[in-house]
């Protein structure tokens, strides 16, 4: 019996279902169970366990209440807004520049190191940077050497340590995204405004920035979404110390559903953050879109 | 995206015949320099603290540079154990990542439809989600399957989260494989999987290996996920041992720390390099990476 071209669309497209079942199983599953799970009072050990109670928005208004959930919410927007936002994609760009103008070898070099910090795994970078920015650590032993006492930074500055260290560990993305999309700047162009006089400012922010301005917003987009998800730098570094001075939103939503045992307001901080990376990624999404011709 | 980071094309050639070098270029060279160097501070810690057998936070040459921090952690428990099973972890999320995005890949970049663009939009839309936000409902799901623990089923949970942008990967990849010479293959009496199989998929293989080597970069480093999906001591990966044995020991031991970190790191140092040598193509790992 032929199949009809309907039938035959089906049999085609029945590859993908292998990857559709594992999304929808391990990605939509745990969102929408989240949903769910934030509205009960779900714990992870105890009689809640194992028969949780519906507790309906309970959950969200203990979010409002609670004073951590402002502060961890401003940190989050801190941590984006210092280490992605401006650090890693201002340092990138700068990278990308200056690589165009030193010689080769240097910028071959100096390319390596950057992106050396960006490939090692995460946990030995936040064993690093925990021990660069502790008392008797490498930052305090140069700042000694200026006369600067020692300070336990992890302590004193937690967020700006949080800060530096990752935009040591993630600016190699912004920098490889850059250097390509300089690469796309016509020389012809350059050489022009060079003819009339424009200097090297004048030629980067009237033509280059205008040029890659594509590559910086899908840069600037990719980094907040990657910088939203850090999770174990800051938590090898401080944990969320001392006293919540650098609880980020999935920190705070590991100490709740995991520390303090409570998985149905843990899931409704997840929530939050969710719906967050939902918002920049529809953005980011409608980006692309306006990209393409 | 796919753009080529390691061709440069120099700024304006036409002024650099003029003045042989750019103006400034010095300056570039300097604070060029100046960065790196604060790049490679904490990287250095972690080097020749692994040779020093008194390490503590501090860098610093080693008084009496040897191996003993690597002797230290040679030993099937703190070392080989934790390595095997993040090779197992990593390993099979690769080869799962890449079966299915093989074969998701192969009806979308073949066949016209409606249903490509929302699903390749869909799944786009997939590679943004905070993968540490859904880590407690991940957790919730595992008790109520009765999954927790149990490594197959973290592969599965690591493939799914490496599959978006294994797909995107997979397909651009395979969309530059030019149709007639799988159709030269049905002339001669294939299948479509039989061409798939003994064509499509041999024409792509330097595309398969940058899939899955970055999947297994990504699987290899991941702390997260292992961190709460697995329990018990023996069936923890390297980045999660690490942890423990940092939290334990970690007071007085920070040489093996540094040694043990850096036995850790070695495999995806030596992958990455592969991939950036061997494809020339950074941009394709980099577009593809995320936290």
């Amino acid at each position: 019996m032929p199949a009809t071209p309907r039938q035959r669309q089906v049999l085609r497209y029945l590859p993908v279902l292998p990857a559709v079942v594992l999304l929808l199983v391990f990605l939509a599953g745990p969102v929408l169970w989240a949903f769910q799970a934030s509205l009960t009072n779900a714990a992870l050990t105890g009689r809640h366990a194992r028969n949780p109670e519906w507790v309906g928005l309970e959950n969200y208004q203990r979010l409002a209440q609670d004073p951590v959930f402002p502060l961890s919410l401003g940190l989050t927007v801190l941590f984006v807004a210092g280490s992605a936002i401006l650090g890693q994609n201002v340092l990138g760009l700068a990278l990308a520049v200056l690589m165009r103008r030193a010689r080769p070898a240097v910028s071959a070099t100096v390319g390596t190191a950057v992106v050396a910090a960006w490939v090692l795994p995460e946990i030995v970078a936040a064993f690093a940077a925990y021990a660069f920015f502790s008392r008797d650590g490498t930052l305090n032993q140069l700042l000694g050497r200026l006369g600067v006492p020692d300070t336990d930074w992890l302590y004193a500055a937690p967020m700006a340590a949080a800060v530096l260290a990752n935009v040591w560990r993630g600016t190699a993305f912004s920098m490889l995204v850059y250097r390509a999309a300089l690469n796309s700047v016509p020389a012809e162009l350059l050489e022009a405004a060079h003819m009339d006089g424009a200097g090297p400012w004048q030629r980067f922010a009237f033509i280059t920035l205008p040029v890659i301005r594509g590559s910086i917003a899908t840069n600037l987009m990719l980094v907040t979404l990657q910088t939203l998800a850090v999770f174990t730098l800051i938590w090898v570094m401080t944990a969320g110390g001392p006293a919540n001075a650098s609880t980020t939103l999935p920190v705070l939503a590991y100490q709740e559903a995991f520390k303090f045992g409570d998985i149905g307001y843990g899931t409704a901080v997840a929530t939050v953050l969710i719906i967050i990376g939902a918002v920049f990624g529809a953005a980011y999404l409608r980006l692309l879109r306006e990209q393409k011709p | 995206m796919t753009a080529p980071v390691r061709e440069r094309r120099p700024l304006y050639p036409a002024a650099r015949r003029r003045t042989g070098r750019e103006p400034g270029s010095a300056w570039a060279d300097l604070v060029l320099v100046l960065i790196g160097v604060c790049f490679l501070l904490p990287l250095l810690w972690l080097v020749l603290g692994s040779l020093d057998p008194a390490a503590g936070h501090a860098t610093r040459i080693p008084e009496r540079p040897g191996l003993d921090n690597f002797a230290a952690v040679f030993t099937p428990a703190l070392l080989f154990r934790p390595l095997w099973n993040s090779l197992l972890l990593s390993a099979g999320t690769g080869a799962v990542t890449l079966a299915a995005a093989v074969l998701a890949a192969y009806p979308l970049s073949r066949y016209r439809s409606r249903f490509n663009n929302p699903f390749m939009y869909g799944i786009l839309f997939g590679t943004c989600l905070p993968v540490t936000a859904i880590m407690v409902p991940v957790y919730g799901l595992f008790v109520q399957l009765r999954l927790l623990d149990s490594p197959p089923a973290t592969v599965l949970f690591l493939a799914a989260t490496s599959l978006p942008m294994a797909i995107w990967m997979t397909r651009n990849f395979m969309d530059s494989v030019p149709l007639e010479v799988e159709e030269a293959a049905w002339v001669d009496g294939a299948s479509r999987l039989g061409a798939l199989r003994s064509i499509v998929l041999p024409l792509m293989r330097p595309g398969l290996g940058v899939v899955f080597i970055f999947v297994f970069i990504q699987a290899w480093g991941n702390f997260f996920v292992p961190f709460v999906l697995l329990l018990s001591e023996d069936r923890q990966p390297a980045a999660v041992s690490i942890f423990s044995f940092f939290g334990q020991h970690g007071a007085v031991a920070y040489g093996q720390l540094a040694a043990f970190s850096i036995l850790y790191s070695i495999p995806v140092l030596a992958l990455y390099v592969l991939v950036a040598r061997g494809s020339g193509n950074a941009m394709a790992l980099a577009g593809a990476v995320r936290g």
